[in-house]
């Protein structure tokens, strides 16, 4: 099996590694640069837990090759909160119960963050229709739906506003 | 799950990738890989080599040219599915990539790819069958084209050569009186069609059907296209009677087999219902 030196930036961090041809995307992630906030769920393109953001599309990381990532941009969860402040798809989650056990959390946090920055005033049912890829076994999206919304308006909000002059 | 090992090439150019399918008998194109890495995790295929074309330039486009809209083999479900292009002018098309799987799968998921597979269950077969596409494969002595009606040989086998790369699907470009629909019934998202329906038909200003191309997903060993269906709307008004009647031939062409997605019955009571529904939206279309 062939081996490939690869080159990518992880959360904004070039990373270098060397990777046999067979290894999945998720287990670079996890088990090669231990960030293991992207979750393993059923590992067969289902569930939306080892979702990523590979050059700005949030995709289904079990199903992606490491070696495919060379050159790549991929963003996980631990690159959201910026400076100590929660992204605002975090604090809407955590404002308004958007999770449960949290397993499916990380994926849902990227995959709501990709959408909510080409669509900044969503309906319910856009939201809906985003996010269905990736499955919540527990809140029956209720909230989810509300924090999406909750971090939209936040987004929209902060877009408004003049930067603030140092 | 861990793929069986393979050896793993990401060429940046096609007569380079041609030259590794042809000295690699045991190789597999590696396209938006959401068919074939869940086929390599499942153990249902082994390849000796992967041959990435991901990184293989001019692959990804959608152009109106010489009466053809063209489309690149790489071009991505997702990219389908935002096309202003697509969604205007070609609505069989745009309902058809965005029932596929689910969005996160369609940011990478492939047409070429979806077509290469020959999954009976994938959606843009019956799709491309409608629209009387054809198709080009790239192999080592050059280009040739292939009917659509040619491509499709068995489940999961299509007439292209192991040396041989899909690299554009033309469909005939739209002309006044032109309407499409793709309508599936899924369990839920990202499963394959229980049953689905495409349809593409010309209506001239008289409201006379001019042509009309009818083919089911999942409803057979490969796509079904429904020729005897296409002939009882040709030269006919459109109105609710012929449109029943094409129903009814699209539902004794479907071939299902009863399943953890339903009966055999049921399913052919859906084509029946899902051909009469996207008939009535193809005409609306078509009118527009």
């Amino acid at each position: 099996m062939s081996t490939h030196h690869i080159k990518l930036t992880l959360n904004g961090e070039t990373k270098e590694a060397d990777v046999p041809a067979r290894l999945l995307l998720v287990h670079l992630i996890r088990e090669v640069f231990n960030l293991t906030g992207t979750h393993i769920g059923c590992d067969t393109t289902s569930c939306g837990a080892c979702t990523v953001i590979l050059n700005g599309r949030p995709v289904k990381a079990c199903t992606v090759l490491a070696v495919q990532a060379d050159g790549a941009a991929v963003q996980t969860v631990e690159g959201l909160a910026q400076g100590g402040q929660l992204h605002p798809i975090q604090e809407g989650f955590h404002q308004c119960h958007g999770l449960q056990c949290g397993f499916c959390t990380p994926g849902m946090l990227l995959t709501s963050a990709a959408f909510l920055a080409e669509h900044p005033n969503p309906s319910d049912d856009e939201i809906r229709w985003a996010i269905s890829g990736n499955l919540c076994r527990c809140t029956g999206y209720m909230n989810i739906v509300k924090a999406v919304q909750y971090a939209a308006e936040k987004m929209r909000a902060a877009s408004a506003q003049p930067a603030a002059a140092d | 799950m861990i793929p069986p090992a393979f050896d793993y090439a990401a060429p940046t150019s096609l007569s380079d990738a041609l030259a590794l399918l042809s000295q690699n008998p045991e190789a597999k194109v590696l396209a938006g890989g959401h068919s074939l890495i869940p086929a390599l995790k499942f153990r249902m295929a082994s390849p000796a080599l992967l041959v990435d074309i991901n990184k293989v330039a001019g692959l990804a486009y959608l152009r109106e040219a010489g009466g053809w809209l063209a489309i690149g083999a790489m071009t991505r479900e997702a990219d389908l599915d935002r096309s202003a292009l697509v969604r205007e002018k070609y609505p069989l098309l745009a309902d058809t990539a965005r029932m596929i799987a689910d969005p996160l799968v369609r940011n990478l998921a492939t047409i070429g790819g979806n077509l290469a597979h020959a999954d009976p269950a994938n959606d843009h077969p019956a799709t491309m069958l409608a629209y009387r596409a054809e198709v080009t494969a790239q192999g080592p002595a050059g280009a040739r084209t292939i009917p659509i009606a040619d491509f499709f040989t068995g489940p999961f086998t299509t007439s292209l050569a192991a040396n041989e790369i899909l690299t554009e699907i033309r469909l005939p470009a739209r002309r006044a009186g032109d309407g499409g629909c793709y309508l599936k019934i899924e369990r839920k998202v990202g499963d394959y069609a229980t049953a689905a329906v495409a349809v593409q038909i010309n209506v001239n200003a008289a409201g006379v059907c001019t042509s009309a191309g009818l083919a089911l997903t999942n409803l057979g060993l490969t796509a079904i296209r429904c020729a005897a269906a296409e002939a009882a709307l040709v030269g006919q008004p459109l109105d609710e009677a012929a449109i029943k009647a094409a129903a009814q031939r699209a539902a004794q062409a479907a071939e299902p087999v009863s399943d953890y997605r339903g009966s055999e019955a049921y399913k052919r009571s859906l084509v029946t219902t899902l051909t009469v529904r996207a008939l009535r939206t193809a005409l609306e279309r078509a009118r527009r």
